[in-house]
């Protein structure tokens, strides 16, 4: 399925929830992800996030640069904190409010992934979206659970040795009722598929790839760019699992080389060819994989 | 009605009486049965409130805050180790301004590791922004539980209600528990500030300078005092509706004293009966409980101490590299009192070893025989 900007009613101009003023860096692929999700849920929900660069991304104190309710909880209690705000919700009736938890990959993948398989496993009620930019880039980019192998951080100067961990694979195995990955250079099937999680109850999870412009060392124009790349290079395919168990692709990608998605990026500046390779042999595997596990539909 | 229950029975029945809409909660000895007693209560209906089987008591105090920000009364039960683990959210939750309650069972923080009585677990948290309520036996427990709510919810900062592993969790005593109805007409319907609303959105909490986090944190230190006049009032209150109240500190025979012994908790029960006996001797001997511990009642234990100048101070807990805490805590409060002191700390009961009737006249003999008191504390064990 191509995504079609005609039948997303959030991707209408004007409808924005996140004002002008925020804080981020120019061109930063966090702040178009927060812009969209937002855009997407509307502006009657409550906002649950926790250290990262959202925090910068929000302003400081008094200045806000979201127009919902917005709570800045510890860094490894998002799941928690948004389950805690579901169920008073419930107890004031008032379980139409969208709930929605927003959080890094190290807040998702390393820190908070305790809280995300408890809440997950008692299938609490919200929308949690990672944002997931391969890395602690708030804290001036260092290695995470989420940074792809070979990767240049401050704390794998020499390329990450580790691989990406598989998170939707993980939230697959709590069998919860959606989990989609979605791309900033996908905007429509982004917003897509946030409305889609707001009318499903349970835990929901959208993993969002979203460039860091400073720690990929890509010029502040690049974010959707290389986010397009991603999916098209099968590096980051668009996918659904319903209920854990059914999966679907939702973009046929063009399958262009890995190499185009990884020589615009400054941390792979240092890749020998057979580095390359290897990605490109693991990529192919992992997309096989994938067709193979949502039947060859698409 | 009297019924004949433990103390965490006697906690459970409390908290499900002030009408929780949020209970978050992990397992951990000795405070798993009041869970499972807030679980049985759910089942049956006679909760509530939604139960949350939490993942850990990290989680548990996080899922609490929420809950209480999002506006509903909400409960928790926590011991030693779960109570080291919930630490950053409790700095969280009284930063937040949350009304939680939250029963702490003392336990011995591991290593090595045990099971018994230590207040050194709650004690050191005494810097995190809650008010701490030490209680003597099961009665007290269950009213300190609906005294807290009521505190809590009045100056919006967490309060824990504190009782000791084994001699209060899980020894049976007949307690008084009073009916639904005597309970809603002394604990108002919860109405907490709603702080996410959509009509009306706004953070909770941003990122502040210098002088903004100076200036929360003042705030919420006047709230502190706002909470020890609350804490009197709510338990004077309590007092006249169900004719049982505790005071924040509570005195015995200072009229006469020519020594005073300062307790807190079980221990204060023994030392009861430890005076009597040493009186039919003709030793007059004081007794000062601490009951309020946060804030700590300084104008309170200053009235009561001043014109003292022998005290003894008995502690089942130890700030290691100092000594027992309420005694750092008493020596501090009466640092400016215009008559000269000696105050002798005794660690007594750590690690949950008896404190029976003879040891405690052991350290009252100790402390009348003694010339010089000593910097450090004595350890005081069984012979």
């Amino acid at each position: 399925m191509q995504p079609s900007a005609d039948s997303c009613e959030a991707c209408t101009p004007g409808m924005d929830v996140m004002r002008s003023g925020h804080t981020a860096c120019p061109g930063c692929g966090q702040a178009i992800s927060m812009r969209l999700v937002l855009r997407a849920i509307g502006a009657k929900a409550i906002v649950v996030t926790v250290p990262s660069c959202v925090s910068v991304i929000a302003g400081p104190f008094p200045y806000a640069v979201a127009n919902v309710p917005y709570y800045h909880a510890a860094f490894e209690v998002a799941a928690a904190s948004a389950a805690g705000i579901s169920n008073a919700l419930k107890i004031q009736e008032k379980q139409d409010i969208p709930v929605l938890a927003f959080a890094g990959d190290g807040g998702t993948f390393d820190i908070g992934l305790q809280s995300l398989s408890g809440a997950a496993d008692r299938n609490e009620d919200f929308i949690y979206v990672c944002y997931d930019n391969e890395g602690y880039m708030n804290t001036g980019i260092q290695v995470s659970s989420a940074t792809p192998t070979h990767a240049w951080t401050g704390t794998t100067p020499t390329g990450n040795t580790r691989r990406k961990k598989q998170i939707m694979e993980i939230m697959a195995a709590h069998r919860i009722p959606y989990a989609a990955t979605a791309s900033i250079g996908f905007p429509e099937d982004l917003m897509q598929k946030i409305q889609k999680a707001r009318d499903i109850r349970g835990t929901r999870f959208i993993h969002l790839l979203s460039p860091c412009n400073t720690g990929w060392k890509i010029p502040e124009n690049m974010a959707p760019k290389v986010s397009t790349l991603a999916v098209e290079t099968n590096i980051f395919p668009l996918y659904e699992i319903t209920d854990g168990l059914h999966y679907q692709i939702n973009y046929m990608s063009k399958g262009l080389p890995v190499e185009e998605y990884l020589s615009v990026q400054g941390r792979y500046a240092h890749l020998t060819p057979e580095q390359i390779k290897s990605i490109q042999t693991e990529t192919d595997r992992a997309w096989r994989d994938l067709k193979q596990k949502s039947g060859g539909q698409s | 009605m009297k019924q004949f229950i433990t103390g965490n029975h006697s906690v459970a029945e409390a908290a499900r009486r002030c009408r929780p809409g949020i209970v978050a909660a992990y397992p951990i000895t000795p405070q798993t049965p009041i869970y499972e007693k807030l679980s049985e209560m759910e089942a049956s209906g006679e909760l509530g409130g939604i139960m949350m089987r939490m993942e850990s008591e990290h989680s548990s105090m996080a899922a609490c805050i929420s809950a209480s920000l999002t506006g509903a009364r909400t409960f928790t039960a926590t011991s030693s180790q779960g109570l080291a683990l919930m630490h950053e959210m409790l700095h969280f939750a009284s930063g937040a301004r949350t009304a939680i309650v939250m029963a702490c069972v003392n336990r011995t923080l591991a290593l090595p590791w045990a099971f018994w009585s230590d207040q050194t677990d709650t004690l050191s948290q005494r810097d995190t922004g809650w008010m701490q309520i030490y209680v003597e036996h099961n009665q007290e427990a269950l009213d300190s539980v609906i005294q807290a709510f009521r505190i809590a919810e009045q100056v919006l900062l967490p309060c824990m209600v504190v009782l000791e592993a084994n001699f209060i969790s899980h020894f049976m005593e007949p307690v008084d528990v009073p009916s639904q109805e005597d309970v809603d007409s002394f604990l108002p319907e919860v109405n907490l500030p709603r702080r996410f609303d959509i009509d009306n959105p706004s953070y909770v909490a941003g990122v502040v300078s210098q002088s903004q986090y100076r200036d929360f944190k003042q705030l919420s230190q006047e709230a502190m005092y706002v909470a020890q006049e609350t804490a009197e009032k709510v338990d004077q209150e309590f007092g006249s509706f169900f004719g049982r109240s505790y005071g924040l500190v509570e005195a015995q025979d200072l009229a006469d004293a020519e020594l005073v012994l300062v307790t807190s908790a079980t221990i204060t029960s023994t030392a009861r009966v430890a005076l009597r006996q040493l009186r039919e001797k003709d030793h007059k001997i004081g007794l000062v409980k601490i009951r309020l511990f946060r804030p700590f009642p300084t104008e309170h234990v200053r009235k009561l101490l001043d014109p003292v100048s022998k005290i003894a101070v008995i502690d089942r807990n130890i700030s290691l590299g100092r000594e027992g805490i309420f005694c750092a805590e008493v020596k501090a409060a009466l640092c400016n009192s215009p008559v000269k002191k000696q105050i002798q700390g005794y660690l007594a009961g750590i690690g949950g070893t008896d404190v029976d009737v003879d040891l405690i006249q052991r350290i009252v003999l100790d402390a009348l025989s003694r010339d010089a008191f000593l910097d450090r504390p004595i350890w005081m064990k069984e012979e």
